[in-house]
């Protein structure tokens, strides 16, 4: 058990690339180059790692930010006791829960936010978070975001603003009834 | 150490909108009158479009995370009101004769729809609620509205406090409006109070209330670091004669309790029966070429929908069930709602997965087709199952994020009847939406932060029995005399539509109530005022309901 500490010792490239690949079972991407064992390559295009997972969840604004090591810590654990649950055998020479296939990162991540778990409220977290650096670019100014292209919210499908930064739609609604209204309806609009 | 003090005639916690309604009457009618606003006092350029953390959206927002519930109000000076839709119905009039967890009406006999209408009309006239037309609907409401008369119901375009002629259909409602369009408080009863001389401090948060030797109270606040929520720059106290708590169902049962070892017990019901108004997401994914097909719909580009992003948050509601010969629990509004990525899209599930549903690969391809989502905001009968556990150190939650994100005390459990309401409105959601193939729907999950309000409720109710309700039916703190509840908490239950209509005419009404209490300690002050822009219909029509009103 000892060496296994020492493998997954939660500091520099063994935590990047441990939470790179949670984030990659919340919102998956595809590889950004051969060999990429944090990305396990389920989807096309950007996932939460190419939209910034890391950079939003390294930042202070987060409070998660100095739990970071143990949560890689903790998770590498949970993979551990899952694949051998399961007699499933990890590489060696990447953490535990990189070594895990996609269909069992994410059941993994199933378990731990199920209601009940003693640590959901952490892994619910961590998971928003990783949500959020893809589906709003969370760490970075919006409209900076869609002109660097950014891939969460290029997917998304995301206008972009006007000049000064802010959003007008001139166009916004068919202009027609459509339903008819209910009987019991007052005059300034509310359930009579 | 009372002549030391600072001193104010009355003091109000928080500024939303019971806060805001207190202060302007009270300032209006000659009482010096100190708001303590625990968030920051934002001005329209302040309202960025940006999702950034630490950006307008995070700094004017509370999400605490519950037990089984989760809240998003508003921290800002102006409270939800910033932050909100701006939608404003009036409750149906079977509301007031809920009986709900207790078996008997849950309401003060005082209240009903009859007696509350002259209140509803002030604010209608405060706020400028009026009712939208059909050109005034987003494509997602218009969406919305085709599918209900598809299925053989009615939709209505909804009363709401925005002026049409300055919405730009943005739909950044939810980071405060920079168009000035929404008719927040900060556009009315704020500063018509400050012209009256009320004080406002944003970033103080009250902790607790004391009493003085001379059977005043004293308030305790810490003042809030401007940026990071979680620091404190220092604290102090005020005394007041009255003390108006409007600090939103969250938190204002949680000051309370941190109060009970210095003001005495504390009713039974502060911190119980809160409601989430009964609340439920529904998530739709749209065929796009289904909804041209079936409803012949066309933004004139060829795109049939796709605007999810467009619009100004909900514009058309469903009210067939609001029907008051229905059972309790049977009855709720399904209204089109809009919500931005980052606050909510993580809950909304993929329909007919194999896998994970709110997260995953499947996941990632209906976030693909995030412009053709359509909201459904069902709001149910629920039971008042909500409990606050003892209070945390400071606040209504400790806070996680250096903004927004903390974590709370309330219990949540729903019980059969609501669980049952919720399934009801997520079965009509799908029967309406799935008709002949317009869209998939799935309803948010629960199982991440639990059920999730925007619409806090009854953690202090009022009402008759003093078992049931914290607060007699002017809405003081029962064995606490001078201190009223005017805020969410003091509305004994969900409403079946959004209710900050509700709330601000029930803060209408109590205001005579405080008045009375406030001369009675020998406060300078009466009540009479016009609506904050002069306006004075409204005032001739509870001119007469005074005496209904005042305690003898
Ligand atoms: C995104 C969103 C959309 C909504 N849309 C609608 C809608 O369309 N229609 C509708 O009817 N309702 C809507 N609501 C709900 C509505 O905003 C609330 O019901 C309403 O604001 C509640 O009013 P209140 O006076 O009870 O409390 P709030 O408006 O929440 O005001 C409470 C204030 O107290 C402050 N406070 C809290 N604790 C302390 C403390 N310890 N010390 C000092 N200050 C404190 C808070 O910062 C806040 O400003 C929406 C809410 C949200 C979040």
């Amino acid at each position: 058990m000892r060496s296994e500490n020492e493998r997954v010792a939660p500091d520099g490239e063994l935590r990047t690339i441990t939470l790179e690949a949670y984030a990659d079972t919340i919102v998956p991407g595809q590889k950004r180059h051969d060999g990429d064992r944090a990305i396990a390559g389920v989807a096309t295009g950007g996932g939460a790692v190419q939209a910034g997972a890391l950079e939003l969840l390294q930042w202070d604004a987060t409070g998660i930010h100095d739990g970071l090591d143990d949560l890689a810590r903790l998770v590498n654990e949970h993979a551990t006791a899952y694949a051998a649950e399961r007699s499933i055998a990890l590489d060696p020479s990447v953490p535990p829960f990189v070594a895990l296939e996609y269909d069992d990162r994410a059941a993994l991540i199933l378990l731990l936010t199920t209601p009940g778990h003693p640590e959901k409220d952490f892994w619910v977290m961590l998971s928003l978070f990783c949500n959020m650096a893809f589906d709003s670019a969370a760490h970075l100014p919006t409209a900076q975001a869609l002109a660097d292209g950014h891939p969460g919210l290029a997917a998304m499908g995301l206008s972009h603003p006007d000049a000064d930064g802010l959003w007008r739609f001139k166009d916004f609604g068919y202009g027609r009834e459509l339903a008819r209204l209910h009987p019991d309806t007052t005059p300034s609009g509310s359930p009579a | 150490m009372s002549s030391t003090a600072e001193h104010t005639d009355v003091l109000v916690i928080g500024s939303g909108f019971g806060g805001a309604i207190a202060a302007y009457h009270l300032a209006a009618g000659g009482a010096k009158v100190t708001v303590l606003e625990r968030g920051p006092w934002l001005k329209s350029a302040d309202f960025e479009h940006d999702y950034k953390l630490g950006s307008s959206y995070t700094r004017a927002f509370d999400f605490v995370v519950g037990d089984g519930m989760s809240i998003l109000g508003g921290n800002c000076v102006g409270g939800g009101s910033v932050v909100y839709f701006a939608a404003m119905p009036r409750a149906p009039r079977f509301v007031f004769d809920r009986q709900g967890s207790i078996g008997r009406r849950m309401w003060p006999g005082a209240v009903s729809r009859d007696t509350l209408d002259p209140w509803y009309d002030r604010v209608e006239e405060s706020l400028s609620v009026a009712k939208q037309d059909w050109n005034d609907v987003s494509y997602a409401g218009g969406l919305w509205a085709a599918a209900c008369d598809h299925a053989g119901r009615t939709a209505n375009p909804l009363a709401v406090a925005i002026d049409n002629t300055k919405c730009v259909n943005c739909n950044w409602m939810m980071a405060g409006c920079r168009f000035e369009a929404k008719q927040s408080l900060l556009v009315n009863y704020l500063p018509a109070a400050l012209a009256h001389g009320a004080e406002i401090r944003p970033l103080h948060e009250v902790q607790h209330i004391s009493r003085t030797s001379d059977g005043d109270y004293r308030v305790h606040y810490n003042v809030i670091h401007d940026e990071d929520y979680r620091l404190q720059a220092g604290s102090g106290v005020i005394e007041a004669k009255i003390v108006v708590m409007a600090a939103g169902a969250g938190a204002t049962p949680v000051i309370l309790q941190r109060s009970e070892a210095h003001l005495g017990t504390m009713p039974r019901a502060v911190g119980r029966y809160f409601s989430g108004n009964g609340e439920r997401l529904n998530t739709a994914i749209i065929d796009e070429k289904r909804a041209a097909e079936l409803f012949g719909l066309d933004r004139g580009d060829g795109l049939a929908y796709a605007a999810n992003q467009i619009g100004k948050g909900p514009t058309v509601a469903s009210w067939d069930k609001l029907d008051g010969s229905l059972p309790e629990y049977s009855r709720y509004s399904l209204e089109q709602l809009y919500f931005p990525p980052g606050l909510g899209t993580i809950l909304a599930q993929v329909p007919d997965a194999a896998g994970p549903t709110w997260f995953g690969r499947e996941k990632k391809e209906i976030l693909k087709k995030w412009t053709s989502w359509l909201t459904i905001f069902s709001m149910i009968e629920d039971d008042n199952e909500g409990v606050f556990g003892p209070p945390p150190a400071t606040g209504n939650a400790h806070r996680i994020s250096q903004q927004m994100l903390g974590r709370g005390n309330l219990r949540y459990d729903p019980t059969k009847n609501t669980l049952g309401a919720w399934a009801a409105s997520d079965a009509e959601v799908k029967e309406i939406l799935e008709k002949d193939g317009l869209a998939k729907v799935m309803p948010w999950t629960n199982d991440l932060v639990g059920a999730y309000t925007v619409h806090p409720l009854s953690s202090c109710r009022m009402g008759d029995d003093p078992l049931t309700s914290a607060l007699d039916d002017r809405n003081e703190l029962r064995d606490h005399p001078g201190i009223f509840v005017t805020d969410g908490s003091a509305v004994p239950g969900a409403l079946t539509v959004n209710p900050a209509m509700t709330i601000a005419a029930l803060a209408e009404r109590a205001v005579p109530g405080i008045v009375q209490a406030a001369q009675r300690k020998g406060i300078s002050v009466t009540y009479g005022a016009p609506a904050p822009d002069g306006s004075r219909s409204g005032r001739k029509k509870v001119l007469p309901l005074l005496p209904t009103l005042t305690r003898t």
